[in-house]
């Protein structure tokens, strides 16, 4: 029996060709941020629930390290880690060290699955922490619900992660895409009125919810096209068009930064300039300023992506990393300078530190031996609001974490706020009120206090 | 019968060992022979059809789209069976196989690629377009339960372990059967040398239509299986990458070589668990430690397209043959496409292969 070559060898170098596209988009894997304990005193310390030993506190996430979510967003887990680092460096959690294990999932949610069935299964997490996507972590809700496992702060404003009743063991932690809508929105709606209005979104949970919250506040007449896109494709330049044709003057945008780079890149090459307004998880400064150059590179243009990014509109939690003198901005600086130095000093670095944060304020509401319910129970009484401007909703019967943001406007590769912070709820027509209560001070241990 | 019953021995020891192991190892594990199982009915179907009839497929990840998306609504709005489900799905995807097939028909080589790629590109793509149906990005949840007569405390895991194990035995069985009988030897000819298999009486679009539609099937099974396995359909987990990954598998494992899908989907789905913890282990930098499983990974497929150029099973045989002489080669050794042949890029003597070639 014999057979011609000639298909073997095409088989072949197809292959040769397919399997750095699939390694490309195939699992990876993350360092963990263990480190030496302090040594205190652990006497009174138990294993008191899995993940949990008299010494250690074992978390796990999935992550986008490598894949269409990378940029940006892969700088997450490390910050966290790094925070954790200088928690376990300072005394720790009731003297437990933290060891935090992220895996990649390469935004992909089959690797989801997987990654948090090893990190359940076989690595035995106490809690899932900060898992990130909406379309990823849908792929593992249910499952960390049925076992049980806490499933705390998802990075994704997804209102779906607000379902005590269905998913009591998740929690929700930035802004939800609704809220944010609405104070976004309201801005639009107030600043640009009579002007034609254009919406570029990702066609998922992401876009649709925050599209929700924008027309509670803008006037439907107004908006005069709806872009979509899927994050799989890359080729945005007809709906681009499209909104040049409408005629919008202003651009309301709920893409991640890689999207929000291009949408700039387009309409320069059209020779349209909208003003841009674009949530703020698609507008971190130092990483849109990074794609837009990049991107521009590739194409054989040499631009200045950190210019060209100025005035646009977007919104803010957390104080401003353009002023080193606030407590908490300084605080992040020093962890970042010692823990986590080879990342760029930007949003994505201090997002991850400030989720880290109020994990380990939940950890020390849990109480010196938590069990996994004590964490939910925990989060359920309210946490302080620690470095964000605005408090969060917790309660028994609400999931969602950040109740408001502020407006700010993109300048010299910061955002500085610009107005006061806003609060508001979910509803069609839940007011949006000024928020007037006082921004903490960071700890100066810069670790959350024992006692609540 | 005289072949089948081997055949049938070698599947209840993989069931045995299948059963033993989800019973010794973690759960974890467990969910990783249900994925590995998954693999392999969707790579035994992509190996018969590149190996056997000789035509390329990078849309199988559809074709396995299809089987998830059937099966999810057959649950979610009729409340069917699971395994009546199964049933459907692959009979499902077997139908679009057949369209598929009857298109694919007239192509050759790159350009069947390319329209079979265009397939993996595309269709996952439908879902987006009709949210209503098929939940956009956000995918179709799937539950799947133990049934109440192993227990309540029996683990999902290994009970999809074994579901997905036991689908998969069956169908690698069904492929086996399949490639011993006539419609086996028709793809066998028509592979080698179509004029000579229609001077001999075969169909031969009728022939390549089948080798698509069986290979449609067990696409469409395995599809099945990953939505339950998973809990989720969505678009995101049936994109182009998967295609290429069943194709990846195919070829290391040893095109045209059943056990060879089992190799080829056991390195898929181990590989980069084990270097990611082994990444793990050693504490590497962020930046560092992510990139590392893919370049091992791309390295060992390099590797063992150097070391096996006739894929896993190829050297296997290989090394058989060096320890045992001649007279181990065994049914599939005669059987597989590129057994015999030398692996070097002298691709002129290709020709004059084909003119020794014998049926």
């Amino acid at each position: 029996m014999k057979r011609s070559r000639r298909l073997r060898w095409q088989a072949a170098a197809l292959m040769t060709a397919s399997a750095l596209a699939v390694a490309a988009c195939s699992s990876s894997s993350s360092p963990s941020a263990s480190s030496t304990s302090s040594g205190s005193s652990s006497a009174a310390l138990t294993a008191s629930a899995p993940g949990i030993t008299a010494t250690t506190i074992t978390i796990g996430s999935h992550q986008p390290l490598t894949g269409p979510a990378a940029p940006g967003y892969s700088e997450i887990a490390p910050a966290s880690a790094a925070y954790f680092a200088y928690v376990n460096a300072n005394g720790g959690i009731y003297g437990r060290t933290i060891k935090y294990t992220y895996l990649d999932d390469a935004y992909n949610p089959t690797t989801t699955s997987s990654d948090v069935r090893q990190l359940v299964l076989q690595d035995n997490v106490y809690a899932i922490f900060n898992g990130l996507g909406t379309p990823t972590h849908l792929a593992a809700v249910s499952f960390l619900n049925s076992e049980h496992i806490p499933d705390v702060f998802v990075a994704s404003g997804c209102e779906c992660w607000n379902a005590p009743s269905q998913y009591p063991e998740t929690f929700g932690w930035q802004i939800d895409y609704v809220r944010e809508g609405k104070i976004l929105g309201q801005y639009v709606a107030q600043h640009f009125k009579g002007e034609k209005i254009g919406y570029f979104y990702q066609n998922d949970e992401f876009g649709q919810d925050g599209v929700k919250g924008l027309d509670y506040e803008i006037p439907a007449s107004s908006v005069v096209s709806r872009q979509t896109y899927v994050p799989t494709n890359v080729a945005i330049a007809p709906q681009v068009a499209a909104l040049k044709a409408s005629g919008a003057k202003v651009i309301v945008a709920f893409s991640i930064p890689a999207f929000t780079a291009l949408l700039k890149l387009y309409t320069l090459k059209l020779n349209y300039n909208p003003t841009l307004v674009v949530s703020n998880v698609g507008t971190d400064p130092i990483t849109l300023g990074g794609l837009v150059s990049a991107f521009a590179k590739q194409s054989g243009t040499t631009l200045n992506g950190s210019a060209l990014i100025n005035g646009i509109i977007t919104d803010g939690y957390a104080p401003s990393l353009g002023n080193l003198t606030n407590s908490w901005t300084a605080l992040w600086k020093k962890v970042h300078d010692q823990y986590d130095a080879k990342a760029p000093f930007d949003g994505n670095v201090v997002y991850g530190m400030e989720v880290a944060y109020s994990f380990v304020q939940a950890m020390f509401k849990a109480g010196r031996n938590p069990t996994r319910a004590s964490l939910v129970t925990a989060i359920e009484a309210g946490l302080p609001q620690g470095p964000i401007v605005a408090p969060y909703a917790y309660s028994a019967t609400d999931h969602a974490g950040m109740t408001g943001a502020y407006i700010g406007k993109i300048q010299n590769g910061v955002i500085v706020q610009e107005g006061p912070v806003l609060t508001t709820d979910t509803s069609a027509t839940g007011a949006i009120t000024n928020y007037t209560g006082t921004e903490e001070q960071a700890p100066a241990s810069g670790i959350p206090s024992a006692s609540p | 019968m005289r072949t089948f019953l081997p055949r049938l021995g070698a599947a209840v020891v993989l069931g045995v060992i299948a059963w033993y192991l989800s019973r010794t190892l973690n759960q974890f594990r467990d969910y990783q022979i249900a994925e590995i199982a998954v693999y392999v009915t969707a790579v035994a179907g992509l190996t018969v059809l590149t190996g056997l009839s000789g035509q390329i497929s990078l849309g199988n990840g559809a074709f396995m789209a299809i089987g998830a998306y059937t099966t999810a609504l057959l649950l979610i709005h009729q409340s069917w069976p699971f395994y009546a489900a199964l049933v459907v799905a692959g009979a499902a995807a077997a139908a679009a196989g057949g369209v598929v097939g009857i298109a694919a028909a007239r192509l050759r080589g790159p350009y069947l690629a390319g329209a079979t790629l265009l397939l993996g590109v595309a269709l996952p793509s439908i879902a987006l377009a009709w949210p209503g149906v098929f939940g956009g990005d956000q995918g179709l949840n799937v539950v799947f339960t133990v049934p109440s007569f192993l227990g309540a405390n029996f683990p999902l895991t290994r009970w999809q372990a074994w579901v997905s194990a036991a689908v998969a035995l069956v169908t690698l069985l069904l492929l086996a059967n399949l490639m011993y009988s006539r419609i086996g030897r028709n793809w066998r000819a028509v592979r080698d040398d179509e004029v000579a298999a229609a001077l001999d009486g075969i169909n031969v679009a009728a022939t390549r239509v089948r080798a698509f539609v069986v290979s449609a099937a067990c696409a469409g099974l395995a599809g099945s299986l990953l939505a339950v396995v998973t809990g989720l359909v969505g678009p995101g987990a049936y994109t182009v990458t998967l295609s290429i990954q069943l194709l990846t598998a195919a070829v290391i494992g040893g095109l045209g070589s059943l056990p060879g899908a089992l190799w080829g989907s056991l390195i898929i789905v181990l590989v980069p668990t084990y270097i990611t913890d082994v990444a793990t282990s050693h504490g590497q930098s962020a930046t560092v430690g992510a990139n590392i499983p893919i370049a091992a990974y791309g390295v060992v497929l390099i590797l063992v397209m150097l070391v096996f150029p006739q894929g896993i099973q190829g050297g296997l045989r290989r090394l058989l043959i060096a320890f045992f002489g001649p007279n181990q080669k065994s049914r599939t050794w005669r059987i597989a496409p590129t057994s015999d042949v030398t692996p070097s890029a002298d691709e002129p003597s290709a020709s004059q292969h084909e003119k020794e070639g014998t049926i």
